[in-house]
């Protein structure tokens, strides 16, 4: 075999590993959404027949309103709070040069690594002990915690594209630090910061443990997703999964174009 | 020099166990094109950036217009720079970038606007106002930076190596572009340069700086004519510089006898007292070294090592019999009679006017 037909049978072979790991990632979403559209009682091949049956139940029940609105509030409380820290930490870690920045760092970047189970046992812990646990802002006390490190990261990684006179150019001009902030760091690093704010809402949106162990009454969705299936076998969870994970995929999405529309901007 | 614009009186910049600025003193005149000069971590952008308040002078004062700057911040000083990188902000068009000086110092937007759009037909830019900065060429990117820094209609614009990453021949447009400027609106331009030919063709006067010291100030033309001392004679151009000690016995008529290795050489004297026996070194341009083919009395015969050609000018490395290496610049034209490539002697000399004594010590 040629050189070049060496590389094309390789090219193929990566082709076809990419499509079985998107396969083995995406099957049970995808099936998911196919059976919250069968009328079927329990997720069995050969499909009946097409209903919005289960959407209907979903939308009729105001337990799954409550959680919705429970997951909106704290994912967007969460995505506001967490890429504000995040900004504040990357920003410190860009403009200055001081003594423990290392420790700094890794204990900045350290809540993602401990496993979820261990975080939200100590969560639940140290909340109760303070009094704050079981109320909705538990759950964001929490979220922004582990989704801060996701948000300074992503808005780091901007700030490492800035030109180092940019800012001192700004000062020259007559602006004040705070007002260089204002012109210039902020518009520097707003495609990252809005990709921050997504990310950010989106893990909140999606976290299970963590929510579990603190929310008390005020479930949000994945909370609800396991009580509705410990109970029985119920199809209106694929019909929440299947909104759940749109809500997911499109602010994922959405912070993604906006990093990469940024980065192929500065390569140009 | 008119009245001063700005004093550098007895300023030391330290950083922890670096001096990079060593005790400077320097008065820059109202109008004044000043270039700094000097090898990279000789002190000159330091020296700029303690103008632009972005470093504090460890000692001493920076004076500015009658005022002492030392404890001025960065954004109260109306001193702005052009940069090395320009610095640009690439989520502004040209004409907001112009504009930013302005709206830091509250300007309507009305009145911010058609100022920029008058500094941008000024630099001839007119048609770019509202392009993104990042699809502008190198020259066209340098003229947002110029018009940027010069629409607060400051007194004293710095300019730190803008033009180092332009083309060769956008550098001499531009440099056209920054003499124009600078008679047009008569403010005074500090301008840190490594490259001589910058300075040379730009300022009125160069401060030639090393290890945190100024070596020279002077007219360009005084620089490269009389270095003062060894390290001014060595950076600033091809110059041969030998060394030797005063002759016993003087040719007299203002003339100086040195005996060097190459043999006795007549030099102007200068004003420094010269008693025989003690060192003296002189300096001969390159361009000033008469080649021939043929002996002359007091000429040195020389082999040739190797020749730098660049165009229309011509350097010869030559070697002396006792191993001294002397340069000659000359025109090309010039040097094709000679027949360089056949090798054999060559034989070097010039006139005691060529030669420029360093002072005593230097």
């Amino acid at each position: 075999m040629s050189g070049a037909g060496k590389a094309a049978a390789g090219l193929w072979a990566l082709r076809i590993w990419a499509a079985l790991v998107f396969v083995f990632v995406f099957a049970p979403i995808f099936f998911s959404v196919i059976f919250s559209f069968n009328s079927a009682r329990f997720p069995t091949i050969p499909l009946e027949s097409f209903t919005l049956h289960w959407y209907q139940t979903i939308f009729a029940d105001p337990d799954v309103w409550d959680a919705a609105l429970n997951s909106v509030i704290v994912s967007s409380c969460t995505a506001v709070l967490a890429t504000a820290l995040g900004f504040c930490t990357a920003y410190t870690d860009y403009r200055y040069r001081f003594r423990g920045q290392g420790a700094y760092l890794a204990l900045v970047l350290l809540p993602p690594t401990i496993p979820l189970i261990i975080m939200a046992l100590a969560m639940l812990a140290w909340l109760s002990k303070i009094g704050a646990s079981g109320q909705i802002w538990s759950i964001v006390a929490a979220h922004t915690v582990l989704t801060a490190p996701f948000a300074m990261a992503v808005i780091r990684l901007r700030l490492n594209q800035i030109d180092p006179s940019l800012e001192a150019a700004a000062w020259n001009l007559g602006a004040s630090q705070w007002r260089a902030m204002r012109w210039v760091i902020l518009p520097f690093a707003r495609p990252a910061i809005v990709s921050a704010l997504c990310l950010t809402a989106a893990v909140s949106f999606d976290e299970f443990a963590v929510a579990w162990f603190v929310s008390g009454l005020n479930k949000t969705v994945p909370v609800l997703i396991l009580e509705i299936v410990t109970g029985n076998i119920d199809p209106q969870v694929n019909a929440i999964g299947t909104l759940v994970f749109g809500v997911s995929i499109t602010l994922v999405a959405l912070a993604q174009i906006l990093l990469a529309a940024r980065l192929s901007r500065s390569a140009a | 020099m008119s009245e001063p614009l700005v004093t550098l009186r007895d300023v030391v910049k330290r950083y922890d166990d670096f001096t990079a600025v060593k005790r400077m003193n320097l008065e820059i005149g109202a109008g004044e094109f000043v270039a700094i000069m000097g090898p990279s971590g000789c002190g000159k952008t330091t020296t700029l950036r303690m103008l632009a308040g972005l470093e504090a002078p460890t000692e001493g004062e920076v004076v500015i217009d009658g005022r002492v700057m030392n404890d001025v911040p960065v954004h109260e000083r109306d001193t702005p720079l052009v940069w090395q990188s320009l610095a640009l902000f690439p989520f502004l068009n040209a004409r907001e970038n112009v504009e930013f000086g302005l709206k830091m110092r509250a300007v309507a937007p009305g009145a911010r606007r058609k100022k920029a759009l008058e500094w941008l037909d000024r630099l001839g830019i007119a048609e770019f106002a509202e392009r993104n900065v990042e699809t502008l060429s190198g020259g066209q990117r340098q003229r947002v930076a110029l018009a940027r820094s010069l629409i607060t209609e400051p007194r004293l614009l710095l300019l730190d190596e803008p033009l180092s990453a332009l083309d060769a021949h956008l550098v001499i447009r531009m440099q056209g572009v920054l003499t124009r400027l600078q008679r047009e609106l008569g403010i005074t331009f500090v301008h840190v340069t490594h490259s001589q030919s910058e300075a040379f063709a730009m300022a009125d006067r160069v401060v030639i700086m090393s290890r945190g010291e100024i070596a020279q100030v002077g007219a360009p033309r005084d620089i490269y004519r009389a270095p003062a001392n060894r390290f001014v004679a060595e950076f600033v151009g091809r110059n041969n510089i030998i060394a030797g000690t005063v002759a016993p016995v003087g040719p007299g008529f203002g003339l100086l006898r040195v005996d060097t290795p190459l043999g006795p050489f007549d030099v102007v004297a200068d004003d420094a007292p010269r008693p025989p026996g003690e060192a003296a070194v002189f300096v001969v341009g390159a361009d000033r070294v008469e080649i021939g083919r043929e002996p002359r009395p007091g000429a040195v015969p020389c082999t040739l090592i190797s020749e730098e050609f660049i165009g229309s000018v011509v350097t010869l490395f030559l070697e002396a019999p006792d191993g001294t290496e002397l340069k000659v610049q000359a025109q090309e034209r010039a040097l094709a009679a000679l027949d360089a490539g056949s090798g054999g002697a060559f034989h070097l000399s010039w006139s005691p006017q060529e030669a420029h004594l360093l002072p005593p010590g230097a």
